[in-house]
């Protein structure tokens, strides 16, 4: 598992690249956590494109991101997921709390906070 | 002879990886689809990190799976000697998680049985808990 994260207006994008599961989910976790807060993030998109597997505990850690950014008034979006992640994105019922886009490009556009 | 695969590791979560792309290769024998592939790996990932995060909750611990072709069928067992679920059924309930805490989203036997074709869980509270998952792979066509 690798990482990048990129902030711009409040705006982060973080790309996670290659497996997502409950060994990486802390560190994770920790290093988005520290960046909304510290930058007062108000958009946050997780790029999946490059993430190849992701389990439950991915799910975890997007459920935890999103009651973070809720308390801040800001937003989740989902860019990029592959079909095997949608099918573990629907079925716990993250698609109706939280923008799911095909491309960060599209999160940015429909993600925007008033 | 039944082809099959006996594997044991320590309950860490480094060999969560290990688990679920070693049994991915034992089911690549039957050429399965990507999503039967990732369907697999997923339910695996599952049953293992229940094993380390419930089951040994961090102790030292051993995981065993065998894994069993049959025709098309694929069985999976994931057993643990770890403190055991009290009340199955329970555990078995969307989005039941006992550590809320550590951001568990509850969604692991759901997705076993939802990835799966079948799900049945053994446990014995301070005695362990043994997953067996099956699922029959499709038929590719010519």
């Amino acid at each position: 598992m690798d990482m990048t994260l990129t902030e711009h207006h409040k705006t982060l994008v973080v790309k996670i690249i290659g497996e997502l599961d409950h060994h990486y989910a802390t560190r994770i976790r920790e290093t988005i956590d520290i960046e909304i807060k510290d930058k007062d993030i108000r958009l946050l998109i997780f790029d999946l494109s490059a993430l190849e597997f992701m389990d439950s505990s991915g799910i975890g850690v997007i459920m935890g991101r999103l009651r973070l950014m809720k308390q801040q008034g800001g937003k989740v979006c989902v860019a990029g997921a592959k079909d095997s992640l949608n099918k573990i994105i629907c079925l716990s019922g993250l698609s109706g709390l939280i923008g799911i886009y095909h491309s960060v490009e599209e999160a940015m556009k429909g993600g925007q906070v008033a | 002879m039944k082809d099959f695969i006996n594997l044991e590791f320590p309950s860490k979560s480094s060999y969560e990886s290990f688990a679920r792309a070693t049994v991915g290769a034992f089911a690549a024998r039957l050429d399965p689809t990507i999503e039967e592939l990732s369907d697999i790996k997923t339910a695996v990932s599952e049953a293992v990190t229940n094993a380390v995060v419930h089951g040994y909750r961090g102790k030292e611990g051993m995981i065993y799976i065998t894994c069993a072709l049959e025709g098309r069928e694929l069985t999976v067992e994931v057993t643990d000697q770890g403190s055991g679920i009290r009340d199955v059924e329970e555990a078995r309930q969307p989005l039941f998680t006992t550590k809320p805490e550590e951001e568990r989203s509850g969604m692991g036997f759901t997705i076993m049985e939802t990835f799966m074709d079948s799900l049945t869980v053994d446990s014995a509270p301070e005695k362990g808990t043994k997953v067996v998952m099956k699922k029959v792979l499709s038929t590719m066509e010519a």
